[in-house]
Order: structure tokens, then C-alpha cells, then sequence
């Protein structure tokens, strides 16, 4: 019984680090239709300029908003000078997103090393905590309750703002959002680089969970991907839903199959896909 | 037997009643003009014949056979070509391979890896015919997406008529053309077989009631009339809404 | 495309044919080996085409077959003592019975999620060559794959005889690719990639045709893998690995879509790409990260279609 708490909170924390890189993978996808590879990237970067704040400054809290901001503003770049010039054009975007991918990557490599670096856990949740019999570390569950509030933000943003009705208007239909007098161009910007900022969330909130390494950014792109096959791209819901099923089944099969581990997770994607092919809640 | 049979089909997107219970049916070999306003959906009901998207309740009969749920290439096969509201062609092959394709479409031979295109003769020669017949041999060679919007018109419209169909949708042929364009369409439906039958969606009201054996009138969704050109001429209600809006 | 006159391609064909006789007598073993492989990533190359640049469906996962195809190669060939006669068929089976299984799930779909859902196939057959260490070594692979064995007591082991092994098959498989898109059936595939609704409204059953080009495409992606698995006498998880189904997208689009000799030209271009800047520098994936992103910004039709836009600029006023 104990074993099935622990091991579910734990792929709960890790779905929630997933739903923040899904979330902006699947906002990106709704409104500009860009399948975003460098996604991992963001994720990755996040975490080592996060950490590389850590030291420098030695406060958690500015290693998660300039890792974060840092990559929003190269977020920012990428969609103003790279993407904007291959609106719509789906294998340009591919190619020059998977190109960025490796350069990130590599560049990574280069700057800090091929060795897994861990991120120390903020001072506040270094302990763990005795709920009926159980210790659990205070970190996850701080994870748990931080994804259900950007879930709660999000959920804000995009039903009770003016912001919000604007991306919807966008992702129903660009020209009739152009014609409305929305600045569809500051709103591509915005949201991509919104999107690299939750990505790099991830990336350093995750740090101390799984640790920051080469390889993290193709891992998670994958994982991300999974999600939104599940969940359906462009949806928020799904994000969250698929996010939580990943982690799950991603935490499951590594501690029950760890040969097959990716299985339990490919399986039921397989699975939903024979039944849903556009996900859980993607427009058919 | 009636060529197409329409009952009580309704389609309703996501809470947007599209159609409601719309129903008439259509004999062998007869013109059939659908009219309505912007809306009315006459190009949703088009999609529901050629099996683009399911209907939400009711049936469609071709020549006896419920193909309410038929997918759209089994509907082909049955004998049901369309047109498209938007021109709909395969932009980066020639005019002469588009033509290929839609006549090859009923062919044995479509699926075979073993033969080499450019050694089916036939199929050239049926191409070459059906082109000059309608006087575009000299784009023959161009690719779709480099003709003129109104020769483009012209194809979408061959490339459904090729394969000989018994039944023929057109979705606004002559929407966007010129005059003279006009009149060169006008002809060609004017000159498809007798028995081939057409229900045609048209905008412009001289060409419908040129063309038109009957009339059906499509308002927000509902059959509101139905009958001879004459007939419609003089329906209250469809002066009313329609041709009174003049 | 502008046909080529019959007359200059048999000419081509004959330079070709020419030049792939002499190469072995005239190159040391070391640029033989490149040549084999540049023609083992042609015909990988080519076998994506089909699906991208003839029938419209960009798949990210390409490499599943290829390395499926390499692991059953080299396995039964490594464990079981198979020749090639065994080994290879074997292997162009099992990557042609995983292409229809994931066909049947991935052409469901069409666009970014058809992307998505190859990318993640191809990934779940990585993981399993990863974890399954028992049988496939994991990432430490499975080494000393034999040469392909003809017969009882004769291998190919010698450079110049394995090259003219590799080059039979490869031929024998552009050609065969060659008169697949010169068909009727590559016609219709052409009639998808333009217009799916009106192939649809045409009568087409255009699933039949979508699986039978995808499983085709695994098929000639098996053989290029199961030869590269005999030339390099190794297999490991990086044959399935996704950078490997993007790189070979990369030489479909860098050489020019949808023309199968573009992507073998493609394919020719990184593969020296690669083997010269690695000898100079450790940064081959930046370097390559680099090569995407300019293809994708200045040459997204490729080479066919950048020398096509020079020939309309010099025909026009």
C-alpha cells in the first residue's frame, strides 16, 4: 500500500514537471501550428542557466525566474528572426527546429560538460515530511501543488482574460483574429515565448527531482510528445491529463519493468491512439 | 427509381444546426438547381452527398442503395463525382496528369507498380480527347496551379466529369468567373449527357433558372420550396426571402 | 520536374555504370568504404522519399526500419550462424512487418501528428534495443557482426567484393524505385501528396495506397539497414536513434524531395560532410544543427529546386 502512495506521488510530481513542458508545446502548436522540436532545448537550457544562477547567487528563487526568463528571451529570438520567416511551412519548421535542437544541445555539452549535474533543493523544502506513517520528501509535494497552480493560472488566462480570448480567437482562426484588430504578431512572440518560459520552469523545478544532463532535452521532448498524442494537441486539459498519465505510467514502468520501461507508456499511447487519433481532447 | 433520394437529413456541428430534416429526391437524368442565401447550408449538404462528413440523422439512397455511411471514394465508385466550392485540383502536376488521374481512377490498373505510366497510351489519348473536346489542349502541359482561376474552374469541373459519372454534384461553377467564362461552362454543363443527372448549387439566379428541370430552396438549414423554375418564380415565400432581398 | 530525354539518361546510366566498375580498382580501401557507405544512406534516403516527397507523409521515424532491420541482421547472422540468404530476408521482413503495424497507427493521422506519432514509434523500438540488454547488448550494441557468408566457406570479407555486393543491391533497389514512382500507383501517390480530398472524391481508396507506400518505404529503409549493419560489422541503439531519422530527412530535403536521385545526392553530401568535418573538429552535431537550420531558411526545395529556380531565372526575360 505504501509502495503505491509513494511510487503514484512520485510519477504525479514528475507529471506535473511534464505538463509544464506540454503546456507550451501544445499552446505553441494551437495558435502558430508550429510542432516546436527545440521544446527539449528549452527545457534542458532552463535547467542549466538555473543552476548556474544557483551558484552564482545562491537563492532558488532567482536560479527559477532567470533561468525561466532567460529562456523565454531566447524564446523570443528564435520566433522574431527564425520561425516568423517560415510561417506555416511545416517541414522548414521542422528542419530548423530539430537543427536547433542539436546546436543547443551540443553547445550545452560544450559549456557544462558531459557529466549529470544535480540542483540542491531550495532551503525550505530540504526536509521531508510524516503524513500517517509515510515520509515523503516536502520537495515533490511542493512540485504537485506548484503544477496544479500554473494549471489554475493557465486555465485563468486563457477562459478569464482579455489575452486569453485573444489566443483562442488566434487559434479558431488567424486571419478573422488579424481582421479583429488583434496584433497576431506581438501575440505569436508572446506565446512562444511563453511557452519556452514553462518549458525552462520545468527544467529547473525539476532539477533537484531528476537532476539537469545531456540526452534531458530529447528525453523530455519525447515524453512531451507522448503527452500531447494523448491528451490532443492544442488543448490545456490534455496537457495536464496526459501529463499526469505519463508520469504515472513513465514512473511505474521504470520501478516494475525497468527493461521494458518505455512499453508502459508506448502501450497505452498505442492504444488511445487506435481509438482517438487526435487524443483525448484534441479537435477532430 | 429516383437517381439520388434525400430524407429527412440533418447535420448539426458541434450545436450549430447546419440542416434540418431536409428531404427530396431527384429522377434519373434531371437538372436540379439548389439555391439559398449565404448560410443556408447548400455546400453542407454537398458534403453530406459525396460522404465528406457524416450526417447527423437521416439517409441517403443512389439508385437504390443506402449509402448514408459509404465512404467518399466507395460514393465515386457508386457513380457520385463532385465538384469543389474551392477550387480543389492537384496543383503541381500538369493538366494533363490531373486529367490521368481522374480517368485512371476507375481503372484496374491504378494500383499496379509493375507498368509504366507513360506507356498507357490509352489513358493519354482519352486525356488528349476529353481536352481538346472542351479546347484546352494548349494547357495541357502547364500546371494547375499556373492556369488562369477560370481555367482552373474548367478542370475541376472535367476532372469530376470523367469518369462518366451517373450522378454529378457541382458546388458554384461558375462563382468568380467572367462573363464570357460564364457562358463557356453554362455550355459544358449544357452539353453532359441527358442521362446523366445533376444537382448544382448556383449562385447566380439567371444561370439556375436556365439550367434548372427543378429547383430546390435551401433557408438556415430548411427545404423551403421545392418545384418547376416556374413554380419557385412564383412561390410567396421564396420571393419573399430570397428574390425580393433585391 | 522537366523530363530527362531517354537519349541523356542512358547516357548518365552508362557513365554511372562505367564509373561504379572502375571505383574499387582506383580507390584506396578507405574511400571505397566511404562510397559504400554514401550508397547505403542513398538508398535509405530514396526509401524516405517515397514516403515524403512522392505521397506527402513526413514521417520523423524512418530509422525504426533501418535499424530494426540491422539488429535482425546482425542477430541472426551473430547468434545463429544465418548466411546472407537468411539473414537479410529475415531482416527486411521484420522492418516490413513493423512499418505495417505502426502504418496501421500512424496513418490515422496526417500532418504534425503523423510526425509526432513516427518520431514516437521509432523511439519505443529504441527503447527496447536500449533495454533489452539481455539480448541486444544495449547501448554497447551488439560488435562483431560477421560479413555476409554466400555459402559454406565464402564470406565477403574483402572491400572490393563486399562493395559490389552492396552496389547490386543498391541499384537493383533505385531501379526498382524508379519504376514504383513511374507507375500508375506512383501516379496516385503523387495525386495524395497534392490532394487527398480529391483523390477521395475520385474514388481512390487512398489508405491502401498511404500503407502500401509507408510499408514499401520501411522495406527499402530495412535493406539500407541491414547492409549498413554488414559494412560496419556493428549495431547499436544509435541506428534506431531519432537524430538518425532526422539526419536522413535532412538528406531528403537538402537534395530535393520528391525526386529520389536529389536525396542519394543528399545522402552522398553529409555522409563526406560528416566524414570530413569530424576529422577536424569534435563539434559534427553543432555543425549539423547548423546545415538543418540553412537548409530550412535558404534551400527548403532542396538542390533539384534550387538549380530549377536558377534555369527559370535564366530562361526568363
Amino acid at each position: 500500500m505504501m509502495f503505491w502512495v509513494l511510487q503514484s506521488l512520485n510519477g504525479i510530481s514528475y507529471g506535473m514537471l511534464l505538463f509544464l513542458l506540454a503546456s507550451g508545446l501544445s499552446l505553441i502548436y494551437g495558435l502558430m501550428k508550429i510542432l516546436n522540436l527545440t521544446h527539449g532545448s528549452f527545457y534542458l537550457l532552463g535547467g542549466y542557466v538555473g543552476l548556474a544562477v544557483l551558484h552564482l547567487t545562491k537563492s532558488f528563487i532567482l536560479a527559477v525566474l532567470l533561468g525561466s526568463l532567460a529562456i523565454a528571451l531566447l524564446g523570443v529570438v528564435m520566433e522574431r528572426f527564425l520561425l516568423r520567416r517560415l510561417h506555416l511551412q511545416e517541414m522548414p519548421q521542422t528542419l530548423l527546429t530539430f537543427g536547433l535542437l542539436f546546436i543547443f544541445s551540443d553547445l550545452a555539452m560544450l559549456i557544462w560538460g558531459g557529466n549529470p549535474q544535480t540542483v540542491p533543493k531550495p532551503e525550505l523544502f530540504r526536509h521531508s515530511l510524516d503524513i500517517g506513517g509515510m515520509v515523503y520528501p516536502s520537495y515533490r509535494l511542493f512540485i504537485i501543488g506548484f503544477g496544479l497552480f500554473v494549471a489554475a493560472v493557465l486555465w485563468w488566462v486563457q477562459e478569464g482574460t482579455r489575452i486569453g480570448a485573444m489566443v483562442r480567437a488566434g487559434v479558431d482562426n488567424e486571419e478573422i483574429a488579424r481582421a479583429l484588430g488583434i496584433n497576431v504578431s506581438l501575440l505569436f512572440t508572446l506565446v512562444f515565448a511563453f511557452g519556452a518560459f514553462l518549458a525552462a520552469l520545468g527544467g529547473v523545478m525539476g532539477g533537484p527531482i531528476v537532476g539537469v544532463y545531456p540526452g534531458a532535452d530529447f528525453e523530455v521532448l519525447l515524453l512531451g510528445f507522448v503527452v500531447v498524442i494523448i491528451g490532443g494537441l492544442g488543448s490545456l486539459r490534455g496537457a495536464l491529463v496526459g501529463g499526469l498519465i505519463v508520469g504515472l505510467l513513465d514512473n511505474f514502468g521504470k520501478v516494475l519493468f525497468p527493461e521494458f520501461a518505455l512499453f508502459t507508456i508506448f502501450a497505452p499511447m498505442a492504444l488511445i491512439l487506435a481509438v482517438r487519433p487526435t487524443g483525448l481532447f484534441g479537435k477532430e | 427509381m429516383s437517381a439520388l433520394v434525400i430524407d429527412s437529413v440533418s447535420k448539426n456541428f458541434g450545436g450549430v444546426q447546419a440542416l434540418t430534416d431536409v428531404s427530396f429526391s431527384i429522377a434519373p437524368g434531371e437538372r436540379r438547381l439548389i439555391i439559398g442565401p449565404n448560410g443556408a447550408g447548400k455546400t453542407t449538404l454537398f458534403n453530406m452527398l459525396s460522404g465528406a462528413f457524416p450526417v447527423s440523422s437521416g439517409q441517403v439512397t443512389l439508385f437504390g442503395r443506402d449509402i448514408t455511411n459509404a465512404p467518399p471514394n466507395l460514393r465515386a465508385n457508386l457513380g457520385l463525382a463532385r465538384t469543389f466550392q474551392i477550387t480543389n485540383l492537384f496543383p503541381n502536376l500538369t493538366v494533363m496528369e490531373n486529367l490521368i488521374l481522374a480517368l485512371q481512377a476507375q481503372h484496374e490498373h491504378a494500383f499496379s507498380m509493375f507498368r509504366l505510366m507513360r506507356k498507357e497510351s490509352a489513358l493519354f489519348d482519352r486525356a488528349q480527347a476529353l481536352l481538346s473536346q472542351w479546347g484546352l489542349s494548349d494547357i495541357a502541359g502547364a500546371r494547375a496551379r499556373e492556369i488562369s482561376y477560370g481555367q482552373q474552374r474548367q478542370v475541376d469541373l472535367i476532372l469530376a466529369m470523367a469518369g462518366a459519372p451517373k450522378v454529378l454534384l457541382l458546388d458554384e461553377p461558375t462563382a468568380g468567373l467572367s462573363a464570357a467564362e460564364v457562358v463557356r461552362v453554362v455550355g459544358m454543363i449544357g452539353d453532359l449527357p441527358a442521362d446523366m443527372t445533376v444537382l448544382m448549387i448556383e449562385h447566380d439566379m439567371d444561370v439556375a433558372f436556365d439550367i434548372a428541370d427543378r429547383i430546390a430552396v435551401l433557408h438556415q438549414g430548411c427545404l423551403i420550396a421545392e418545384g418547376t423554375p416556374d413554380e419557385i418564380r412564383g412561390h410567396p415565400q421564396v420571393t419573399e426571402i430570397y428574390l425580393g432581398a433585391d | 520536374m522537366k523530363t530527362t530525354s531517354p537519349a541523356r539518361m542512358a547516357l548518365f546510366l552508362a557513365v554511372a555504370a562505367a564509373l561504379a566498375l572502375i571505383l574499387p580498382y582506383v580507390l584506396t580501401p578507405y574511400y571505397l568504404g566511404l562510397v559504400v557507405k554514401m550508397m547505403i544512406f542513398a538508398l535509405f534516403a530514396m526509401s524516405l522519399d517515397l514516403l515524403i516527397g512522392f505521397t506527402g507523409m513526413a514521417s520523423l521515424g524512418h530509422a525504426a526500419y533501418f535499424g530494426l532491420s540491422a539488429y535482425v541482421t546482425g542477430l541472426t547472422a551473430l547468434t545463429l550462424g544465418w548466411n546472407v540468404w537468411l539473414a537479410l530476408p529475415a531482416g527486411l521482413m521484420a522492418s516490413a512487418v513493423a512499418a505495417g503495424l505502426f502504418g496501421l497507427l500512424a496513418l490515422r493521422t496526417r500532418g504534425s501528428y503523423f510526425l509526432m506519432i513516427t518520431l514516437a514509434l521509432s523511439q519505443l523500438m529504441w527503447g527496447i534495443a536500449f533495454g533489452w540488454r539481455s539480448l541486444t547488448g544495449g547501448d554497447d550494441g551488439l560488435p562483431d557482426v560477421p560479413r555476409p557468408r554466400l555459402w559454406q566457406g565464402y564470406s565477403l570479407t574483402d572491400g572490393v567484393s563486399f562493395y559490389f555486393f552492396a552496389f547490386g543491391l543498391i541499384a537493383l533497389s533505385g531501379w526498382l524505385l524508379y519504376r514504383i514512382t513511374a507507375s500508375p500507383f506512383g501516379q496516385c501517390l503523387r495525386g495524395i501528396r497534392e490532394s487527398e480530398t480529391r483523390m477521395l472524391a475520385l474514388g481512390y481508396d487512398i489508405w491502401r495506397y498511404k500503407f502500401t507506400a509507408f510499408v514499401l518505404g520501411g522495406l527499402f529503409a530495412g535493406l539500407a539497414g541491414s547492409l549498413y549493419v554488414y559494412y560496419n560489422r556493428f549495431v547499436s541503439p544509435d541506428y534506431i536513434h531519432v537524430a538518425r531519422s532526422a539526419e536522413v530527412l535532412l538528406m531528403v530535403i537538402l537534395g530535393g524531395a520528391g525526386t529520389l536521385i536529389g536525396p542519394a545526392v543528399g545522402a552522398a553530401i553529409i555522409v563526406a560532410l560528416e566524414n570530413v568535418i569530424s576529422a577536424y573538429t569534435e563539434r559534427w552535431v553543432m555543425l549539423l544543427g547548423f546545415v538543418y537550420v540553412i537548409v530550412a531558411l535558404f534551400a527548403p526545395n532542396g538542390l533539384t529546386g534550387l538549380i530549377e529556380s536558377l534555369r527559370k531565372k535564366r530562361a526568363g526575360p
